[in-house]
């Protein structure tokens, strides 16, 4: 349906976007590209009085790359992290989970900012903050904090984020060259939310054995989630393809999954299982 | 309500001001504000893709954008992808392929496949299929406007 009513500002400064943010009684809200919130406008899920539009607030569109890891700035589109050749070795799991993410027109708006402020339990950015053990930071009127991903992701469509604060950066650590990674999901229609989704990376020890295992989930329960059981199945073992099948069980046994329109959580807990060992063989390949 | 805003932006060439509450999509706003009825409005939440349109030279879901956002933007809708004189070679291949029946669908069909092939002239089916994912038809199956949008790369190549 039409979107409710609401006023609309477009500052050029962090500052300003932040004030705008707390002067309304936590009845603002922050709009990136809006691929999120526009539809929860029209579903009348949102009322906000106000919306502040971010785009002009300058550099936070920027995708850095060093030593450190990733930093993408909160206005980073999913395009342009798809048009960044440098992430192909810089980050091959984001680069992965991205080629995921909604549809052609929708990549050429939605941000990772708006994302993660957005929490959906079934979208691929927050995933991968959380399998990744990414750091978000915000900047609100009590100034800049940064947020660990695990923290951040409170519950469905729930985040740490206070009412005045708004997402400027998302830290992903560095990305050694020898890791290995994979990244899974299943919709019944491309570009559809995931029934259910893994994100999972290792390091290889002097011995060839996984070491350092990373599981995080995506679409099982109200937020993105590491899986210690399964991960705890991956470190110290050569992965074979038996050994992908034990930590896939593994995951499976562990995860949580809801039930709704789209699948039985009895399904849901499959999927994931199989995603896994699917998502673990293709690492090791 | 009464809250308006003026908003310039340019559409399919030429310069528009438009005075409109913040609540209006961009889609609302080029057909009940301008009078481009071409751009369809299906679901209004971002999943059918029929009002897509190119806003500097991207496609993008005018339901999903406000139109005070496309401030001093370039906006492109199907209207601006046709001319008086003949069917563009887009077109033409729409028709040779039955790539239409309804026809509701194919303005959001005919802009996302000219960002596609002006970016990616030498695309192959697998990511027109992927790209055309975006957009909804309940007629034609899709397998017309897969060889519609394959059959008009020539005309896009330099």
């Amino acid at each position: 349906m039409k979107l409710p009513p609401f006023e609309y500002a477009c500052p050029t400064t962090l500052n300003e976007a932040v004030a705008l943010l707390a002067s309304h009684n936590g009845e603002a809200k922050a709009i990136a590209g809006g691929q999120s919130l526009v539809p929860m406008l029209a579903f009348r899920l949102a009322r906000p009085s106000l919306l502040v539009d971010l785009r002009k607030l300058p550099g936070l569109n920027e995708i850095k790359i060093g030593a450190d890891g990733v930093r993408l700035g909160a206005l980073v589109r999913w395009r342009d992290i798809q048009d960044d050749k440098r992430l192909e070795s810089a980050h091959p799991l984001l680069k992965a989970a991205i080629a995921h993410v909604a549809h052609y027109q929708i990549r050429n708006r939605g941000t990772v900012g708006g994302s993660v402020a957005h929490a959906d339990p079934a979208a691929e950015m927050p995933g991968v903050c959380v399998a990744c053990d990414a750091v978000i930071t915000a900047a609100g009127k009590g100034g800049t904090r940064a947020i660990k991903a695990a923290d951040f992701f409170e519950g469905a469509l729930t985040t740490a984020l206070k009412p005045d604060e708004i997402v400027t950066e998302i830290h992903l650590p560095a990305w050694p060259a020898v890791r290995r990674s994979g990244f899974q999901e299943f919709a019944r229609r491309r570009g559809d939310f995931a029934m259910s989704g893994v994100a999972l990376f290792y390091d290889l020890d002097a011995g060839g054995k996984a070491t350092n295992a990373h599981i995080g989930t995506i679409g099982v329960g109200d937020r993105p989630r590491r899986l210690a059981k399964a991960e705890a199945a991956l470190n110290g073992q050569a992965v074979t393809e038996a050994l992908a099948v034990k930590v896939g069980e593994a995951a499976a046994a562990e995860v949580d999954p809801q039930e709704d329109i789209h699948a039985s959580a009895a399904y849901r807990r499959s999927l994931t299982g199989t995603l896994c060992e699917r998502a673990l063989l293709a690492a090791a390949r | 309500m009464g809250w308006r805003m003026t908003t310039k932006f340019e559409v399919n060439g030429k310069p528009v001001s438009v005075n409109v509450e913040p609540r209006m999509t961009l889609a609302d706003c080029l057909r009940h504000e301008l009078r481009l009825t071409g751009t369809h409005v299906g679901c209004e939440h971002g999943v059918c893709g029929a009002c897509t349109v190119l806003v500097d030279g991207e496609a993008v879901r005018a339901c999903l954008m406000l139109a005070v956002q496309a401030e001093g933007a370039k906006v492109v809708t199907v209207e601006g992808l046709s001319n008086d004189a003949d069917l563009t070679p887009l077109q033409k291949s729409f028709r040779k392929h039955h790539a239409l029946q309804c026809g509701f669908c194919t303005p959001g069909f005919i802009t996302t496949a000219h960002a596609l092939l002006t970016e990616e002239p030498d695309c192959d089916a697998d990511r027109v299929r992927e790209v055309l994912s975006g957009n909804i038809c309940r007629c034609t199956g899709y397998i017309g406007i897969v060889e519609a949008v394959l059959d008009a790369r020539a005309a896009y190549k330099k």
